[in-house]
């Protein structure tokens, strides 16, 4: 057989092509999705067994601080319900803490604010690829958990946010224990020393410094403790998670 | 007229070498798989934010080092101050049904090959466990067989400047094979790109891609201090990921020079023809 340029190329370009169909239909194949997804588990597995579960994220220091931290997701609620709430500066906000838990509570956040505070200047990583560093100052989360006390049986946090992100469905997310109890995962309330912006999340923040921010739900209305992620949405933990196929476990 | 001499030099079978082991081949062909998957699979993930910063942080509102964008009517690629167009290929290109798309890399470089960075996602940290459990099982064969020792330990007569300096011009004479045993060996400039393959870029690409990782940094901060932060390593990456896709295209060109079918022919069975020696 002579193999000329052309042919050559030719050859080249459709088994490129073929290649990349094939990638495409292994995307959709169902058997392969889930080899492909078990990754996730994997890189979890991996990061809680070879390394320090309590290791604190990177605290920076002020000159570090970028300009401006912006807003990504919603950035501004839509619906009279928020929008009422922005407008009297959030005094009748509340969070709700329920589920699994022995006393059932809710916080205003005035309480919220008083209750013991910390700060950290950390980064904020997208899933995008960019990043800020913002200091954040809130209660930590582990605070409000002391006083409302989890079931033995609670395995998962999940967050109930005010934003609809589309369809009608209010943004939702997830953690574990290990991060909920981790020193730096924290209920915040100000960013860069001033009131948590609207693009932000106010007029409450998850921050959980360890994972990509689609984890660090904002306009935080309540705290469900559950047992398994299989009743929330679609059952994979969180509103990306249900809808593009986006990893739980954000840490990677 | 035919004597029996020659005759039998004729007939006589090709001389054979056996010059890649089972360890080698596997991983070769293993990353023939990871590192096309890992690399457009990657550039999916660089289409979510097509922009890179050096430092501890990098976002919209700062000024990147590199970008790849558009404008109403051109797709361009800027790098620092210089800016070309770079339309139908970066930026602004038509995807197969004939429409304009304006993300960053064109769907036939990326996986998925339409916008989808969950999946971008998935791909690449699915068979990043598999580069990197390739490369961790080849550099522990190689270092017990004796690969390293024997095939990439530079000689101090090979590294004099006047033996590199010929090795260059051989090669580009396009002249790979001095007959003999010594086909069977690597010459320093394969030596040289190997070892910098395999103990810089190769490495290189695992470590600051871990750095990406928030959970990462917290359990390991020195990948930080390494590298000079998230977004230098996300640059760093990329610059490797680009010298890596440089280095595949010398080998493959290399590869097609030297003799195709033998070279492929070596790297599935491991044994490698010797070239007759000229004048014989």
């Amino acid at each position: 057989m002579i193999v000329t340029r052309r042919t050559l190329i030719a050859s080249a370009a459709l088994g490129a092509g073929g290649l990349l169909a094939g990638c495409d239909r292994l995307t959709e194949n169902a058997g392969f999705r889930k080899i492909l997804f078990a990754a996730d588990e994997m890189n979890r597995h991996a990061q809680r067994l070879l390394t320090d579960r309590d290791a604190l994220a990177r605290e920076f220091t002020a000159e570090n601080l970028s300009p401006v931290f912006r807003g990504n997701g919603t950035q501004y609620p839509a619906g009279p319900d928020y929008q009422a709430h922005a407008a009297a500066g959030f005094a009748s906000w509340s969070l709700a803490v329920n589920g699994l838990v022995l006393r059932p509570a809710s916080f205003s956040m005035a309480q919220i604010r008083s209750m013991p505070r910390r700060s950290q200047i950390t980064r904020h990583d997208c899933v995008e690829g960019w990043s800020a560093i913002g200091k954040w100052t809130g209660v930590p989360l582990k605070r409000i958990l002391d006083h409302v006390v989890l079931s033995d049986r609670a395995r998962y946090l999940v967050f109930h946010c005010a934003d609809d992100s589309g369809g009608g469905v209010t943004y939702y997310e997830s953690i574990d224990l290990v991060d909920a109890f981790h020193p730096q995962t924290l209920l915040a309330w100000a960013l860069n020393d001033a009131l948590l912006p609207i693009r932000n999340g106010a007029p409450l923040r998850l921050r959980v410094e360890r994972h990509l921010g689609y984890k660090h739900a904002k306009y935080v209305r309540r705290i469900e403790a559950v047992a398994s992620l299989s009743g929330i949405g679609a059952g994979k933990g969180g509103f990306w998670e249900d809808r593009a196929g986006y990893e739980w476990y954000a840490g990677i | 007229m035919v004597t029996t001499a020659q005759e039998a030099t004729i007939t006589a079978p090709p001389r054979r070498v056996f010059r890649h082991r089972l360890a080698t081949r596997l991983w070769h062909w293993t990353n023939v798989i990871a590192l096309f998957t890992l690399l457009m699979s990657g550039l999916m993930i660089f289409n979510a934010h097509p922009r890179l910063y050096w430092g501890q942080y990098g976002a919209n509102l700062e000024t990147p080092w590199l970008e790849i964008g558009s404008t109403e009517t051109a797709g361009f690629l800027k790098i620092g101050t210089r800016r070309w167009d770079t339309s139908g290929v970066l930026g602004r290109w038509q995807d197969g049904d004939g429409n304009i798309q304006r993300r960053a890399f064109p769907g036939w470089a990326t996986i998925p090959s339409t916008y989808n960075l969950a999946m971008g996602r998935r791909w690449h940290l699915s068979f990043a466990w598999v580069f990197a459990f390739g490369l961790l099982f080849f550099m522990l064969r190689s270092l017990w067989n004796g690969h390293f020792r024997r095939d990439l330990t530079l000689r101090r007569e090979e590294i004099r400047p006047r033996a590199v300096w010929q090795d260059i011009k051989d090669h580009l004479r396009l002249k790979f094979h001095h007959g003999g045993e010594s086909a069977a060996r690597f010459n320093v400039l394969q030596k040289f790109s190997y070892i910098g393959v395999l103990f810089g870029l190769l490495p290189t690409m695992i470590l600051t891609g871990l750095t990406m990782s928030p959970g990462m940094d917290a359990a390991w901060p020195w990948l930080l201090d390494l590298f000079g932060g998230r977004q230098s390593a996300r640059s760093i990456h990329f610059i490797a990921a680009a010298l890596l896709v440089g280095f595949i295209l010398v080998h493959l060109l290399l590869v097609v020079l030297a003799g195709p079918v033998n070279e492929i022919r070596s790297m599935i069975t491991g044994w490698f023809v010797l070239p007759r020696e000229k004048g014989t």
